[in-house]
């Protein structure tokens, strides 16, 4: 059988040692052995005061997101030479889950995350009397929500989000995986007021796009591709002048249209013009550089085709 | 005979980072390449596209990918943007027939030619960073970078995600790391080399992207670096340019010369300023300069 060291964060605030440490635990164990079993085991056999949230083992409920040697998984999803394979070494380090303060060992305060996932209403809300039978949807437009709908509120997603660490008000990826799933839903018939709702400040518009989110998601949900439908909605919807980022997003849509490259000189004023005009001396050391590109759009061969194809192609969203 | 490439520089190489596409075309003799220019490629949309409309950035891409098929060429890019943009599509397209035929049916429509699907993009680091890559630059007899410390600076799109950048484990990257020590050099390690510079959010939403990018220039400048190297010229503007607003909104100094990854390599194979155009940068290379003895 397999021998593992296991280096756990411990903190456990209540007791006579109350700062953070990690404790190496060595475990004999069956080759099969998920993290998860093995730190149970742990918590049965050698310390009973080893605290992990967990539930069903079997990568449903979402409980057991915990960092391996720096990577962000469901402990019950892994199995431990695995993990070892991957670093090489004969040592797990595990932790807690990144961007949320832990409670005890290897469980964290989660109320931020759950206050950003209602903060979505991730339920379905069809106005109207309600039809006799259950509402018939379209096979085609139940497709489109496959991926948001296996979102299992698992958090691995927040635990390495550049834009979450930088700014904890930002709704974040699963809590927008859930806003698309309602958003795109034909049922749904709030969908101006969803996009408005999240393209505000700390919204849609404030993913940095780092990827971590569709990297670690266990269930392949790509939180930031319902991130990119709901900006797209936010556009169907009429709010392309509604802030910065948008503006932003826009401002490549005209760049497009009238040239094909990203007009430099457009975007920075387009994007926020008071901010633009407050930033004028950072604007002239950039020219000074150089930086400044021509304010005339560089026009790519067979332009046509570029505006004939903005004209005509259809998004469904 | 030089392999062929489409060459893709992306919209920022060629107009505010001028001195990144011609120090690539500088280079590309010596790599043992030839750069053939894309006249009809557009923007790839630089994931502002994909989040206003989804369906115009897949086709867009998707244009630009039959131009390079039309070509006979593979495509190379210089950005990590305009990387995981390309491949994306490609791979969407590639792995779904029936959305190719819908992609296409609008490109034949607008007077656009049909994709086949037998384009691959890379990034030139995964070109140069391979052995084959390596042995080139050797061949080339490097000046060397004569022990400068280098914090190679990979940022996000390059890496993740991996399903359809795959190149290299986007945990622990190494292709920056062989090259910076092939060249001459010593790798300033650092964890936050994978994390976001915050560009993309850089003008809508400037103090928290400057957050982000203080992460990552705090954490080469305490792991001794003399420099980062960059493959993405948006990574670039963010940690040279912006570096000067980092500072300020972070209360803290740097003081971090930044270069792309051509300018390394340029440096270290003895490529001079007419070409290299350190003056372009807000940072001063000085330090750099004296270290290599340039």
């Amino acid at each position: 059988m397999p021998s593992t060291t296991f280096k756990i964060f411990r903190y456990q605030p209540d007791s006579a040692r109350p700062e953070t440490f990690y404790q190496d635990f060595t475990l004999e164990h069956e080759p099969q052995k998920t993290l998860l079993d093995a730190i149970l085991d742990l918590q049965n056999e050698q310390d009973g005061s080893l605290a992990v949230r967990y539930s069903c083992r079997s990568s449903i409920c979402g409980s057991c997101t915990c960092k391996a040697d720096g990577r962000t998984v469901l402990a019950c999803m892994q199995q431990v030479e695995d993990l070892k394979s991957w670093s090489g070494k004969d040592t797990v380090q595990v932790d807690p889950i990144g961007n949320f303060k832990p409670i005890k060992d290897l469980v964290v305060d989660l109320d931020p995350f759950w206050d950003k996932v209602k903060s979505v209403k991730p339920y379905l809300i069809a106005d109207g009397p309600p039809p006799e039978k259950e509402r018939i949807v379209p096979k085609e437009a139940m497709q489109r929500l496959v991926k948001e709908s296996n979102c299992i509120l698992c958090a691995a997603c927040y635990s390495e989000c550049d834009s979450f660490e930088a700014d904890p008000d930002f709704v974040g990826p699963a809590a927008f995986a859930w806003g698309y799933r309602f958003a795109g839903d034909v049922r749904d018939t709030r969908r101006a007021e969803r996009a408005k709702l999240y393209t505000g400040k700390h919204g849609v518009w404030d993913c940095t796009r780092c990827m971590a989110c569709n990297e670690r998601c266990p269930k392949g949900v790509d939180p930031r591709n319902a991130i990119e439908k709901l900006g797209g909605i936010a556009f169907q919807e009429g709010r392309s002048m509604k802030d910065a980022g948008a503006r932003h997003a826009k401002a490549f849509l005209i760049s497009m249209r009238t040239g094909g490259k990203l007009n430099e000189t457009l975007l920075v004023p387009f994007t926020d013009p008071i901010k633009a005009q407050l930033d004028i001396p950072f604007a002239l050391k950039m020219l000074s550089k150089g930086k400044a590109p021509s304010p005339f759009p560089h026009k790519v061969k067979r332009h046509d085709e570029v505006k004939k194809l903005m004209k005509n192609v259809k998004e469904t969203i | 005979m030089p392999r062929q490439f489409a060459y893709y520089p992306g919209c920022i190489a060629e107009f505010s980072s001028k001195e990144l596409n011609a120090t690539t075309q500088a280079l590309a003799p010596m790599l043992d390449i030839e750069l053939v220019p894309m006249p009809g490629a557009t923007c790839c949309g630089a994931g502002d596209i994909a989040e206003a409309k989804p369906n115009l950035y897949l086709t867009l891409n998707v244009r630009i990918l039959s131009e390079a098929e039309e070509m006979g060429h593979d495509v190379l890019t210089i950005c990590n943007v305009c990387t995981l943009n390309l491949r994306r599509a490609n791979k969407m397209v590639k792995e779904d027939p029936r959305l190719l035929e819908q992609v296409n049916g609008e490109l034949v429509k607008a007077g656009s030619r049909p994709y086949s699907g037998t384009v691959d993009v890379t990034h030139l680091l995964w070109y140069i960073s391979t052995e084959e890559g390596l042995a080139q630059l050797e061949k080339q007899g490097p000046r060397g970078l004569n022990g400068l410390r280098v914090a190679p600076y990979y940022g996000c799109q390059l890496l993740r995600p991996s399903s359809v950048m795959g190149f290299e484990d986007p945990d622990r990257p190494q292709s920056m790391e062989r090259l910076i020590r092939a060249l001459g050099g010593e790798v300033a390690d650092y964890e936050a080399k994978s994390k976001c510079c915050g560009f993309p959010i850089i003008l809508a939403r400037e103090q928290v992207a400057l957050k982000e990018s203080h992460v990552a220039l705090s954490q080469a400048r305490d792991a001794g670096a003399d420099c980062m190297v960059t493959p993405c010229p948006l990574c670039h503007l963010a940690m040279d340019a912006y570096q000067r607003k980092a500072e300020l909104a972070n209360d803290t100094e740097y003081n971090m010369p930044v270069l792309h990854l051509p300018q390394l390599l340029g440096l270290a194979l003895g490529l001079g300023q007419d070409v290299l155009q350190f003056k372009r940068h807000m940072v001063s290379l000085d330090r750099v300069l004296e270290t290599v003895g340039a």
